[in-house]
């Protein structure tokens, strides 16, 4: 516990994570029995659970599916095999929401890489207020997110917010879809940059000073440090803030919702799928949908792990 | 020397006031707006006028408001004790014993963290009404399972894996008795994770939207942020803008509260196991 106790600039010591202590490798089979027995009596419950919130309501979903399902006449529910899916995938509304939520995953996780690095360095070598701080960038990621959206809605709001008075009178840019884009982009950034930023300290911390001094010996500048040894060094640490905030970035809804409902165009497939389900009342659609934003949700993660293997989630277990 | 010593603390302080004002504006913004009058509200002024408690009056008049805070507050803390609960006795197994299968609950947890909550509304919406526990806490709880529990199995098992765990052995060459030894030495270097992660549980279970205007129906389970999105105006044509912010400041408070107090520890609680390679 004590290294949790530091600031996190201090860097852990280097055996807290190899010296993952079993129990004597001499004890007897019955005893490394039982531990094993223990092991999963402890565990089971939570795999129980899991299993029963997360792997059974998605199996019902492609059974869902699968099916002609709309709750207006639950009567006429009948098995109409992947006509859902076809209906889905060849629909603009599926692929307009697609392009929608891909843009604004790509687009906000790189402004919150660049924000969050610049975040981190302050953080990191800031020499006054480090606790202050570190305590506000805490506070727009704990926050609520309906409220910090409804704080972006209200500042852009004509007539109430201080940032629409920036524009020229009668402009409404939440009714427009670029304006309305950006401004979805700009609220989802300032929500979870503070995130990026506490992934990257931590990854920052890893950096040996001793290094950086050596490196400034021999006349290397703050950019070279940078790219040279700070990045190359941080690289599992960026790649697992990337993923974290690609995944959450592709599922973006509460700030949709607040700021546009999902109109002109700036619907993502989380909205898409909670309109189906929700105005249209349309179970099989919905569910077809929900286990194609699934499916794509595996796909980044699949493409993380496959491209940069190393820092998949997990990979802090192996040893 | 000196002066370049001065030239570059005022660059760092005008570095930390700029990241001070972008991380707090937007939360100062809408708790100012909360405390102006209707009159004053579209005055576009940062600090407010004329202080006003008025809106907060007017959402703790209605039972709508406090329904939700209550059920807010119920649900999130009921989830968190069962989360943390279930996640304390598998993340010991996982730092503690040697037994198969402990990487893979690791992974799974953490593929199941990031799953996407739509995914799990369409289902859980039919699963719930054909059971009945639609709009109920429980219909919310359950759900809230499916972030929350690998949540904590992920954060706990980081924490415990740092525990000096010999530290038992030795109280119990010392005499302890296992119970004692547990309770000294084990249960106190424990305490701060389990807390941790208890904080980090809540904070996301009373951050939760998606679920909240899904699965209910009604003020029996609806929670904050979701009733805030349904507020409608005293008068069918004023717009609810200062209920809003006031409900908004409200619902933001524990968790400033909590950030304020718990700021370092909820830190080393988000980034751990993440980047340690």
């Amino acid at each position: 516990m004590s290294t949790r106790a530091q600031p996190a600039g201090t860097p852990p010591p280097p055996e807290a994570e190899t010296e993952q202590r079993g129990p004597d490798r001499a004890a007897l089979s019955a005893g490394a029995r039982q531990e094993r027995r223990l092991g999963w009596l402890l565990c089971a419950p939570a795999v129980v659970v899991m299993i029963a919130v997360t792997a059974y309501p998605i199996g019902y979903a492609v059974y869902l599916s699968l099916q002609r399902y709309d709750l207006r006449f639950p009567g006429r529910a009948e098995f109409v095999g992947l006509s859902n899916y076809g209906a889905v995938l060849s629909s603009p509304f599926w692929w307009d929401a697609f392009w929608v939520t891909l843009f604004i995953t790509a687009v906000s996780v790189a402004i919150e890489l660049v924000l969050g690095m610049g975040l981190a360095l302050v953080m990191h070598r800031t020499i006054f207020w480090r606790g202050v701080i570190r305590t506000s960038v805490l506070v727009p990621y704990g926050i609520v997110t309906v409220v910090a959206a409804f704080s972006w809605q209200y500042a852009w709001t004509p007539d109430l917010g201080y940032l629409a008075e920036l524009l020229p009178s009668g402009e409404a840019p939440l009714t427009e879809q670029w304006p309305a884009l950006w401004l979805i982009i700009l609220a989802e950034v300032w929500k979870t940059t503070p995130f990026m930023a506490l992934l990257l300290l931590a990854g920052l911390a890893l950096v040996p000073e001793e290094t950086l001094k050596a490196a400034m010996v021999d006349g290397a500048t703050a950019w070279q440090r940078f790219t040279k040894i700070m990045l190359p060094l941080m690289k599992p640490a960026i790649l697992v803030a990337l993923l974290f905030r690609t995944l959450d970035a592709f599922r973006i809804f509460d700030n949709i919702y607040v700021l546009t409902a999902g109109a002109q165009g700036t619907g993502s497939l989380s909205i898409l799928g909670y309109d189906n389900l929700f105005t249209a009342l349309n179970l099989g659609i919905g569910s077809a949908i929900s286990v194609l934003i699934f499916i794509c949700v595996g796909i980044i993660a699949f493409t993380f792990v496959k491209l940069f293997g190393a820092a998949a989630p997990g990979a802090e277990v192996k040893r | 020397m000196a002066a370049v010593g001065k030239t570059h603390a005022a660059r760092w302080g005008v570095l930390n006031v700029v990241v001070v004002l972008y991380a707090l504006f937007p939360v100062w913004w809408i708790a100012a707006l909360s405390f102006k009058d209707p009159g004053t509200l579209t005055d576009g002024d940062y600090i407010p006028r004329d202080w006003t408690w008025e809106n907060y009056r007017g959402i703790f008049e209605t039972a709508e408001f406090t329904r939700a805070l209550i059920n807010s507050i119920g649900i999130a803390l009921i989830a968190t004790v069962i989360a943390v609960a279930l996640g304390t006795m598998a993340a010991y197994a996982v730092a503690r014993l040697r037994f198969p299968g402990k990487r893979v609950l690791i992974g799974m947890s953490l593929l199941i963290a990031m799953f996407p909550p739509i995914s799990l509304v369409s289902p859980l919406f039919n699963i719930e009404r054909i059971i009945g526990i639609f709009d109920t806490w429980i219909g919310l709880i359950i759900p809230y399972m499916t972030f929350s529990l690998p949540l904590a199995i992920y954060t706990l098992s980081a924490f415990f894996r740092e525990i000096p765990w010999d530290l038992e052995k030795a109280a119990k060459v010392d005499g302890a008795t296992p119970v004692q030894a547990f309770r000294l030495v084990i249960a106190p270097l424990a305490a701060p994770g389990v807390f941790t992660t208890a904080i980090l549980v809540f904070i996301f279970c009373w951050n939760d939207f998606l679920f909240a205007i899904s699965l209910t129906s009604t003020e029996s389970a609806r929670t904050v942020p979701a009733a805030i999105a349904f507020f409608t105006g005293s008068s069918q044509f004023q717009q609810p803008t200062g209920s809003i912010a006031a409900a908004a400041v409200v619902i933001t408070i524990p968790i400033i509260v909590f950030v304020l107090l718990f700021q370092r520890r909820i830190v080393a609680g988000l980034t751990s196991g993440a980047v340690k390679g």
